[in-house]
C-alpha cells in the first residue's frame, strides 16, 4: 500500500521534472489593470444581446398572430352561416339535409359529421390494438437490430404523402371491398381501412414512448414475484402506460379527423347519413376537399362549407384540450 | 445533529485595498426562495491561491459562481461584491464585461467543438482583436502560461475535442486567461484529472499565480495544502472559517473543521 | 398453470398482430414501389404532363415541387430558427411561455386542409395574389412552421449546458453564445430536422389545392426573368405540384392511363421521401462527425 504511494508520489514528482514549465513571459496577455467605466457601461454585446431577444421573439410573436389570424379567419367566415345567413346552428348540427344551394333550411351537417366521426373512432379502434402490440413487440420483447429497422419502416410509414395512400386506397382496398360486399366499393369501411394505416405509426410511436417510460424496476420487481411476462405487462406496464396510451390513441384520431385528400378519394363523396359501411359517404373534409371550389365566396354555399372548417378546427381544439386533460390527470 | 449554528465563525479579513475581490453578506436563493448560501463575507487577497473547501453540496460552487453572475439565471443574489471599488452584483453592472474581467475554469473541461486555436481566439475575435499575429502571439502566450504549448504547438489547427481530459482542462485554463482577466475562478479543475495532469495544472497554477489572484474549489485536501495560500471551509451553506492554509489545516479553530480537515485527510 | 397458457396466448397474439402489420408495411412499400417504378423513366420525368392523352410526363409538377419546397424552406427556416432559440435559450418559465407552446401545439395538430382554406383565404382572396406559387409557398410554410420549431428547439436544447457555460464565463453575450457556439455544435441535429420537415412538405397536397390550385401555367424554361408571367421562376403563377397531381388525376379521371401516372409518381414520392428520411440522418451523423473530428479544415 505504502509503495504504491510512493510509487506513483514518484510518477508525479517525474512528471513535474520533466515538463518544461518555461519562464512564463506575459507581454501580449498581461493582465492589465481594467478599465472600471466599462463595467457600467453597455457594451457591443449588451446590444447583441437586445437583438438577439428581440429577432427570436419576434418570430415567436409572428407565430403567435398566425395562430390568432387563422382562429379569426375561419370564425369569421364559418360564423357567417349562422350570422349573415341566419341558419339555426342546431339545424346545423343535426339535420342531415344538406343542399345549401336550395336557402338556409338545407344546411344540416349531421351526415358529414356521423361520418366524420365513424371512420375517425373505427380506425382508431382497429389501430389500437396492432399499435400496442408493436410497441409491445418493439419494448418488451425484440431489441435490437429488428426493432431498429421496424422502427425506420414506421418512420417511413408517416413520411408517405396522403394522396399515394389514398391511391393505394384506389387500386387496393376500392376493388377488395367492392368484390367482398358489392356495391362501388367506396365508403366508410374503405375510408377507415386506409386511415387505420395512416394512424397505425402515430399511435405506434408515441405509445413506444410511453413504455419506454416505465422504470425498468417495476418490471424487474414483478417478474422477480415470479409473475409470467403477460402478467407483467398487464399488471405494470399496462396499467402505468394507460393515460399515454390514450394520448396517443388521441393523438391518432386527431390525425384521422383532419384527414383530407385520402379520405376523400375512398369515400365516394356523397352526402348522405351513412347506413352502412360500404355505401358512399362525406366527410367535412372531404366535402370541403370537394367542394370549395365550386362555390362562389360571400353566397351561403361558400358560407356553409367554411362553418365545416371551423367545425373541424374546433374539433383540432377538443383533441388538444384533452390531450392536455390527459396530461394533467396522471 | 451537529450543533454547528453554535460553533463561531472565525473568517480572516483583509483591509479593503489588499483584495481584489469581496463579498458582503452574500445569500443566494434558487428559483427565488430557496436559500442556498448564507451571508457570505469573505475577500481574496490579490495574486494569492485561495481554496474553498467543504463538503459536497455545502455551496461552494453556488458562491463562487456567483462572483462572475454566472448564477444570475438561476437565482436571486443579494448582498453586494465589491471589485475595484463597485458593488458588481447590481443589475447595472455589464456582465459581459465583469466575466472578461473575472475567467473561470469548470469542473468538466468543456472546450468549444472547435480547433485549439480557434478556441483561444473566439472570445478575442468577439471582442474585436482581428490582428493575426496579435492573435497567434496571444495563442502561444497563453497556452505557454497554461504548460501546454510543448504538447499541441503543432496541432494548433486540429480539434480540441481530440485532445486528452487533462489537456483540455489546460485548454480551458488557456482561453480564460487569454482574456487577460484579473481574477481566475477554478471549480474543481482537477477533479477530471489523473495525477500527472493534476501535477502539471497545479504546476501551472503556482506559476500564473504571480499575476492573476485565484480563488479554486477542491475536495483535495492534499491539493489544497500545496498550492493554496488561504483556505475558505464551508458547510451548509455557510463558510465558517477563514484563514491561512496552513492554520486551517494544522490549527482549525471550529470543531466542524476540524472534524472535517481529519476526515478528508483520514 | 393458468398463467403460462394465457402468457403463451398473449405473446402469440401479439406475434400475430406484429406479423400483421410487418406484411402491411412490405405490402404498401412493395406495390407503390414495384407498381410504379418500371413506369419511372427518363421521358416520364423529362416531358410535359397530358391533360386528356396518354403518355404524359410530369416536368412541370417536380420542378413546381421542388420550387415549391425551396420556398417554403427559405420562408420557415428563418422563422422556425428563430422562434426556436426563443423557445430553447430565452424563453422564461411562465405563463406566456406556456401559451405560445401550447399554440405551436395547436398550429400542429390543425388539418392540412383548414390551413390550406386558411392561405386561399388570406393571401388568393384577401390579398389578391389568386392561385400562386408564393400562396402555396406560405401555406406551407404555416403547415411546416411548428414541426421544423420543435425539431429544432430539439437539437438546440441537445447541446451540453456547459458549452454555453464556457461561452457566458468568457464574457461572450447570451445571443454570440448561441450563434457561433450553440448553433454549429446543433447543427447536424438541425440538419436532420429540417431535411425530415422537408420531407412532409414535399408531398404535402391538401394545403396546396386551393393555395398554388390544381393546374399549372404553361412554363419556359429559358425564360429566367422572374418577373414575367411565363418564365419558370415567376412565384405568382399557378402550379401543379406532384402529390396534387396524383390527387387531381384520380378525381377526374380524364386521362386513360391514371393508374400509370399515379403509380409512378407515387413511387417518386416515397422514393424522395425514403431519401429524405434516411438521408436526414446520415447527413446529419456525417457533418457531426465532421465537426468532432480530430482534424478540422
Ligand atoms: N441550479 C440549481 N438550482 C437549485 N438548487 C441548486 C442549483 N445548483 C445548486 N443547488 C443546490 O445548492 C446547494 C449547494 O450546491 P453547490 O453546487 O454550490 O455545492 P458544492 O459545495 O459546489 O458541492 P460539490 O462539492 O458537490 O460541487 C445544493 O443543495 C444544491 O442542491
Ligand atoms: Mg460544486
Amino acid at each position: 500500500m505504502a509503495k504504491k504511494e510512493q510509487d506513483l508520489q514518484q510518477v508525479v514528482e517525474n512528471a513535474i521534472a520533466e515538463q518544461k514549465v518555461p519562464h512564463v513571459k506575459f507581454k501580449g496577455i498581461d493582465p492589465k489593470n481594467i478599465d472600471v467605466d466599462r463595467l457600467t457601461k453597455p457594451s457591443k454585446e449588451t446590444r447583441q444581446e437586445w437583438w438577439g431577444r428581440g429577432l427570436t421573439f419576434l418570430a415567436i410573436i409572428l407565430i403567435g398572430m398566425l395562430i390568432v389570424a387563422i382562429i379569426g379567419f375561419v370564425g369569421m367566415h364559418g360564423l357567417a352561416t349562422f350570422i349573415d345567413n341566419k341558419v339555426n346552428i342546431f339545424h346545423f348540427l343535426f339535420s342531415t339535409d344538406w343542399n345549401p344551394g336550395a336557402g338556409k333550411n338545407h344546411v344540416g351537417a349531421a351526415a358529414m359529421i356521423v361520418t366524420s366521426f365513424a371512420v375517425t373512432l373505427l380506425a382508431a379502434l382497429i389501430a389500437t390494438p396492432f399499435s400496442i402490440a408493436v410497441a409491445l413487440f418493439m419494448t418488451e420483447y425484440e431489441s435490437g437490430k429488428r426493432v431498429q429497422l421496424l422502427q425506420s419502416v414506421m418512420e417511413l410509414l408517416v413520411g408517405i404523402p396522403s394522396v399515394v395512400y389514398g391511391f393505394i386506397g384506389l387500386m387496393v382496398v376500392v376493388p377488395a371491398v367492392r368484390t367482398i360486399f358489392g356495391g362501388t366499393g367506396f365508403g366508410i369501411l374503405t375510408a377507415t381501412l386506409i386511415l387505420f394505416v395512416m394512424v397505425l405509426p402515430t399511435i405506434t410511436s408515441l405509445t413506444v414512448d410511453a413504455f419506454k417510460a416505465i422504470p425498468k424496476d417495476l418490471r424487474k420487481s414483478s417478474s422477480a414475484l415470479g409473475a409470467t411476462k403477460w402478467q407483467t405487462i398487464y399488471h405494470v406496464v399496462l396499467r402505468a402506460a394507460c393515460s399515454r396510451i390514450m394520448t396517443a390513441i388521441i393523438f391518432g384520431m386527431a390525425r384521422a379527423f383532419g384527414e383530407a385528400l385520402a379520405v376523400q378519394m375512398a369515400i365516394g363523396n356523397a352526402v348522405l347519413m351513412p347506413y352502412n359501411l360500404v355505401s358512399p359517404a362525406a366527410t367535412l373534409t372531404s366535402q370541403l376537399t370537394s367542394q370549395m371550389g365550386n362555390t362562389v365566396m360571400g353566397t351561403l354555399p361558400n358560407n356553409a362549407l367554411w362553418s365545416l372548417a371551423l367545425l373541424l378546427l374546433i374539433m383540432s381544439l377538443v383533441f388538444n384540450f384533452l390531450v392536455h386533460l390527459i396530461g394533467k390527470k396522471s | 445533529m451537529e450543533n454547528w449554528q453554535n460553533q463561531k465563525s472565525y473568517i480572516k479579513t483583509f483591509a479593503e485595498d489588499e483584495c481584489a475581490i469581496s463579498t458582503n453578506n452574500l445569500s443566494v436563493f434558487y428559483g427565488g426562495t430557496v436559500q442556498k448560501l448564507f451571508d457570505v463575507s469573505l475577500g481574496f487577497k490579490k495574486n494569492t491561491i485561495t481554496a474553498l473547501i467543504g463538503a459536497s453540496g455545502s455551496g461552494k460552487s453556488t458562491f463562487l459562481r456567483s462572483l462572475n453572475r454566472m448564477n444570475d439565471r438561476v437565482a436571486r443574489v443579494d448582498g453586494s461584491i465589491m471589485f475595484h471599488n463597485l458593488d458588481v452584483n447590481q443589475s447595472k453592472i455589464n456582465v459581459y464585461e465583469l466575466r472578461k474581467a473575472i475567467g473561470m475554469v469548470f469542473q468538466k473541461p468543456n472546450p468549444f467543438p472547435k480547433s485549439i486555436r480557434e478556441n483561444i481566439t473566439y472570445a478575442l475575435k468577439a471582442n474585436g482583436q482581428q490582428n493575426k499575429k496579435k492573435l497567434d502571439q496571444i495563442v502561444e502566450e497563453s497556452l505557454r502560461a497554461a504548460a501546454l504549448w510543448d504538447e499541441v504547438k503543432d496541432k494548433l489547427d486540429q480539434s480540441a475535442l481530440a485532445l486528452s481530459g487533462g489537456q483540455q482542462q489546460r485548454l480551458c485554463i488557456a482561453r480564460a486567461i487569454a482574456l487577460k482577466p484579473e481574477i481566475l475562478l477554478l471549480d474543481e479543475p482537477a477533479s477530471a484529472l489523473d495525477p500527472v495532469s493534476t501535477a502539471k495544472l497545479e504546476d501551472t497554477l503556482k506559476q500564473l499565480r504571480k499575476k492573476y489572484t485565484m480563488v479554486m474549489v477542491t475536495h483535495n485536501m492534499q491539493q489544497a495544502s500545496r498550492i493554496s495560500e488561504y483556505t475558505a471551509f464551508f458547510h451548509l451553506g455557510h463558510a465558517l472559517e477563514y484563514d491561512t492554509t496552513t492554520n486551517i489545516f494544522t490549527n482549525p479553530q471550529g470543531e466542524i473543521t476540524e472534524k472535517y480537515i481529519q476526515g478528508s485527510f483520514g | 398453470m393458468n398463467a403460462k397458457k394465457t402468457n403463451r396466448i398473449a405473446t402469440g397474439v401479439i406475434y400475430f398482430l406484429v406479423g400483421v402489420v410487418i406484411l402491411l408495411l412490405v405490402g404498401i412499400l412493395g406495390n407503390i414501389l414495384i407498381s410504379g417504378i418500371p413506369h419511372l423513366s427518363w421521358h416520364f420525368l423529362s416531358s410535359a404532363s397530358s391533360s386528356f392523352e396518354a403518355g404524359g410526363g410530369i416536368r412541370d409538377q417536380l420542378f413546381n415541387s421542388l420550387y415549391l419546397l425551396l420556398l417554403t424552406l427559405i420562408i420557415s427556416l428563418p422563422i422556425a430558427l428563430g422562434a426556436a432559440i426563443y423557445l430553447a435559450e430565452y424563453a422564461p418559465d411562465n405563463w406566456f411561455t406556456q401559451l405560445i407552446r401550447t399554440t405551436i401545439e395547436i398550429l400542429s395538430s390543425l388539418p392540412s386542409i383548414v390551413v390550406g382554406l386558411f392561405g386561399y383565404l388570406l393571401f388568393v382572396v384577401q390579398f389578391g395574389f389568386g392561385f400562386s406559387i408564393l400562396a402555396g409557398a406560405l401555406a406551407l410554410t404555416f403547415f411546416n412552421l411548428p414541426t421544423l420549431t420543435s425539431n429544432i428547439e430539439e437539437a438546440i436544447k441537445g447541446v451540453p449546458q456547459t458549452q454555453r457555460e464556457a461561452g457566458w464565463a468568457l464574457g461572450l453575450s447570451n445571443w454570440k453564445t448561441i450563434h457561433g457556439i450553440v448553433l454549429p455544435a446543433a447543427l447536424p441535429g438541425i440538419i436532420t430536422g429540417v431535411i425530415l420537415s422537408a420531407g412532409r412538405v414535399f408531398g404535402e397536397a391538401a394545403a396546396l389545392i386551393y393555395t398554388t390550385g390544381q393546374s399549372g401555367s404553361t412554363v419556359d424554361y429559358s425564360n429566367w426573368n422572374m418577373f414575367s408571367p411565363t418564365s419558370f421562376l415567376n412565384i405568382m403563377r399557378p402550379a401543379e405540384t406532384l402529390a396534387v397531381h396524383i390527387w387531381k388525376v384520380n378525381t377526374e379521371g380524364i386521362i386513360p392511363d391514371v393508374n400509370v401516372v399515379s403509380a409512378a409518381t407515387s413511387a417518386l414520392l416515397v422514393i424522395v421521401v425514403i431519401i429524405f428520411n434516411f438521408g436526414a440522418r446520415a447527413l446529419g451523423n456525417w457533418i457531426y462527425k465532421r465537426l468532432t473530428a480530430a482534424k478540422i479544415k
